[in-house]
């Protein structure tokens, strides 16, 4: 039979590789800070899809490394052909079932992390995002205001407050993202289109329109600015909306 | 002089191109003035005669270039004449400029219009990362910025990847599967002729008043219905390319069922012919969804139809769903024959036979069954409702398991083989890692919340260009060099075919790999500044990325010296078992003298005495033909 070291080599040798690809995957700063409680569970979810994808990409790139290594064509074997393998059953069906189990696991995990991403919470306030060439507009509603409601070009949302951006579109479709809340909707014109994020960490951080909407697109910019109830509060008043005390905090 | 402007040609051509404008202006002018515009100066409307000359000048370029002249006698009535071959194969390099119905002649006319436009699509890419070097403007403005990338991947999917792989086919699949010719020569011709002629339609629109189309190749709705003139030059270009793909996938499928040498029953066809079947059905298909969902557009914002427009009842969504339910099946139009090019080059080139050659067949059938149940995973962000969403990505995830059986056959196909690894094979090989990455980022971006973090961002620019690049330009050029020395005749330059390869590999994914960076990091796409947090990896993505670009000046270099001057090619250099190596390189120009008969499965590598086909009836049985082996021209680089 074959001399069986260099297989084990290349099975030590991907090992290795599998374990350094999934220390790296630790160590790598991939995503922006997180600021929302979304944010954390797709981070996770990428999480684990970049580990589930480190052993498969090792499994072919060594397999060809290993193949160039071992069978490549020697002086003297011009005329020589391998053997002449057609296939084999038992390998077929476990490379179709072995891949498909697993994107289905994975799949499925999505789709606990999608449901827990959007699932709806006992209390949560709504915002009213307005998106036009080239600028973003908000509306808080007297539900939120306890008043009239509240126009804005600012972005302030509570911390730790589920809120549902309602979403409009005067002209041609933009897209309303927030990098650090990992959440992302299209605005249609003649629909309303609605996300819900909760965020969950005090700070500044963009909104980028995400979708092509003319020559002003990259423009297209503004911040949202997560803070604390009590600032959230006076930040409302400070746009006129009334003292009387609002549906937050009971 | 007159005679010349009677004859097909370039004369009458140009002619007829006058005629298409004076066409189109007296017909607006009839239309506009009995539609009752009411001052004389409004019967004439520059932006509607060049979208009716856009329309007319083409289909009358062709007309007098003469690919109807056949068609329209016998419609009159009249007879036609005798088929005399005049214009049939290639006997100098003035014939390639010709009407000609010759598959062979056709599929170079193919490859190489084609790839004048991948260096006018990777040039104005060179250009876009220029504009990305620094985060502020750098020399083009938004609108020329947005019109570059419009065009560059409008040029380079519609006019490059797609028509490349139709004339690589039309080369060889006849060829393999023993016939004379495609079903349909004239129909051949002019689905070629339709081509540049699309290119040049799109290319132009950098003329048009308000500059080229600038919406991107999805040209999404209501944007695009209300931009300048030069979106229609993208929605009419669309049309030609597309009628040229369907005429093509016809003639293919027709030629498959119907012209196969004696004995190739379908289980005996190379994969590339397996793989050109499935993709002409998906052609056949899907295209029609592509150019209704660009009529939908033009008339939308030629004449207010009003498909699109919300305030007036119009569905915004609809423009996606049709748009999608073509172009996710394309991603496969544009891989498919890829997949069939590497099948050929890893058997032959590993010495072995496909492993798994029904999987394969089977998985290719799939993907085309699948690949129409998919399209809504580009919508997963556009407010579509919600559960739609569900369905689409089980979908998604289940469509990469016959991609991955592709993927585990082809390495258990290099498993104890004699690997030649030349140009070609190196670049099958390339194509094996940079796809599976390509093929990974697709599974997770079927993740829902993934996705909706990363839809529209460089995330997604990273794994289009991983799939068609990384996947199918892989698969182009290892099929160039593969052909090569049986298009042409001659052998081509090891190593710089090899330097082609290390430094494409290198530089492309020095370019694109940060991209998946970049997007995670929430950089979007599609735009020409970008903040300042961003500029370190994008001014190394832009050096990388020109890189790249001079390292296909080495391919270009090593294709022009190779055709003008190489060493002469045998008819079996790569000692492959497949019918188009049974002949001569180049083959006669009806191919083969005697119809082949085909005994066998096509890479029956290692069987001694097996063969594919025998063109000699009187061989049966022989001994397998060593055509070539004793030439030793291929054996310099290895
Ligand atoms: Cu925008
Ligand atoms: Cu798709």
């Amino acid at each position: 039979m074959r001399n069986r070291r260099p297989l084990i080599v290349t099975l030590i040798a991907a090992a290795i590789a599998t374990a350094i690809g999934i220390a790296l995957s630790f160590i790598i700063h991939w995503f922006p800070v997180q600021a929302s409680a979304q944010a954390k569970n797709t981070d996770r979810l990428y999480h684990v899809l970049v580990i589930a994808s480190i052993p498969i990409f090792v499994l072919v790139v060594s397999t060809i490394l290993y193949s160039v290594w071992q069978y490549r064509m020697k002086p003297g074997e011009e005329l020589k052909d391998g053997p002449p393998i057609h296939g084999n059953t038992r390998l077929e069906v476990i490379w179709t079932a072995i891949p498909a189990m697993l994107v289905l696991a994975l799949v499925s995990y999505s789709f606990v992390i999608l449901h827990d991403n959007e699932k709806k919470p006992a209390r949560e306030i709504q915002v009213q995002v307005t998106g036009q060439q080239f600028f973003w507009s908000f509306v808080y509603p007297s539900s939120v205001t306890g008043g009239k409601p509240v126009e804005s070009d600012q972005l302030y949302l509570p911390a730790n407050e589920s809120v549902q951006f309602q979403m409009r579109s005067k002209d041609v479709i933009h897209a309303f993202w927030i990098p650090a809340f990992r959440l992302q909707e299209d605005v249609v014109p003649g629909i309303t289109t609605t996300y819900r994020a909760t965020p969950d960490r005090i700070g500044t951080y963009p909104v980028v329109c995400n979708l092509l909407c003319g020559l002003g697109h990259s423009t297209m910019r503004t911040n949202v600015h997560v803070v604390s109830e009590a600032q959230f509060q006076q930040w409302l008043k400070s746009k006129g909306a009334s003292s009387s005390t609002t549906v937050t905090k009971p | 002089m007159v005679a010349r402007f009677k004859t097909p040609g370039f004369y009458r051509a140009l002619l007829g191109t006058a005629l298409g404008g004076v066409f189109a202006t007296a017909l607006t002018w009839i239309v506009r003035m009995s539609t009752g515009h009411a001052t004389f100066h409004h019967y004439l409307s520059g932006e509607a005669i060049l979208t009716v000359s856009l329309i007319a000048c083409p289909i009358f370029f062709v007309i007098g270039l003469g690919v109807f002249d056949y068609w329209f006698h016998w419609a009159a009535g009249r007879p036609t004449r005798p088929e005399d071959h005049s214009n049939h194969g290639a006997f100098t390099w003035k014939d390639y400029f010709k009407v000609n119905t010759d598959h062979k002649v056709i599929g170079v006319q193919y490859v190489v219009t084609s790839f004048i436009f991948l260096l006018i699509g990777g040039l104005i890419a060179m250009l876009m990362r220029a504009e990305l070097a620094q985060p502020g403007a750098q020399f083009v403005d938004a609108n020329t910025y947005n019109g570059l990338f419009s065009v560059h991947a409008s040029i380079l999917i519609f006019f490059f990847i797609i028509p490349v792989f139709a004339g690589l086919a039309n080369y060889v699949l006849p060829l393999m599967i023993g016939a004379p010719d495609m079903a349909f020569p004239r129909l051949n011709a002019l689905s070629f002729w339709l081509l540049p002629l699309g290119g040049i339609v799109m290319l132009s629109s950098f003329l048009a008043p308000g500059g080229s189309f600038a919406n991107g190749w999805t040209a999404y709705a209501p944007l695009s219905t209300a931009a300048p003139v030069g979106q229609n030059f993208f929605s009419i270009g669309v049309q030609f390319a597309g009628a040229s793909s369907i005429a093509t996938a016809l003639n293919f499928l027709v030629t498959i069922i119907t012209m196969r040498a004696p004995g190739m029953s379908f289980f005996r066809m190379p994969l590339l012919v397996w793989a050109n079947f499935s993709t002409s059905l998906l052609v056949v298909i899907a295209t029609p969804f592509v150019a209704a969902s660009q009529f939908f557009n033009l008339l939308d914002r030629s004449l207010g139809f009003n498909f699109f427009n919300a305030a007036k009842g119009g569905n915004v969504l609809m423009y996606q769903h049709v748009f999608w339910f073509y172009s996710h099946p394309a991603v496969y139009i544009m891989m498919l024959p890829g997949f069939g090019i590497i099948s050929e080059i890893l058997a032959t080139k590993a010495r072995k036979p496909i492993f798994g050659y029904r999987m394969m067949a089977f998985s290719l059938l799939a993907i085309v069954v699948l690949g129409f149940t998919v399209w809504a995973h580009h919508m997963f962000t556009s407010g579509m409702p919600a559960w739609v969403r569900i369905p689409m990505a089980i979908t998604t995830v289940v469509i990469a398991v016959p991609t991955g059986i592709k993927i585990f056959s082809w390495l258990a196909t290099l498993w104890r083989g004699v690997l030649h690894l030349d140009t070609s094979m190196l670049f099958a090989l390339g194509f094996l890692t940079t796809f599976t990455l390509g093929g990974i980022s697709g599974v997770m971006l079927a993740m829902i919340p993934f996705d909706i973090h990363v839809s529209a961002s460089y995330f997604i620019v990273a794994h289009i260009h991983y799939v068609l690049f990384g996947g199918s330009l892989m698969t182009i050029f290892a099929g160039v060099y593969y052909w090569f020395p049986k298009m042409t005749g001659r052998m081509y330059d090891e190593r710089l075919g090899k330097w082609h390869f290390w430094s494409t590999f290198v530089f492309f994914n020095l370019t694109f790999a940060p991209m998946h960076i970049l997007g995670l990091q929430g950089m979007p796409r599609r735009v020409a500044t970008y903040s300042a947090q961003f500029a370190d990896l994008n001014l190394m993505i832009s050096i990388c990325s020109w890189l790249l670009g001079l390292s296909t000046l080495v391919f270009v270099y090593n294709i022009v010296t190779s055709w003008r001057g190489g060493p002469r090619a045998v008819a079996n250099p790569w000692r492959a078992m497949t019918l188009e190596w049974q002949v001569s390189s180049p083959p006669p120009v009806f191919n083969f003298d005697k119809v082949p008969t085909v005994v066998g499965g096509p890479y029956e590598y290692g069987i001694p005495g097996a063969v594919h086909g025998i063109l000699e009836p009187a061989h049966v049985g022989g001994a397998r033909e060593p055509a070539g082996v004793s030439s030793g021209t291929h054996m310099s680089g290895e």
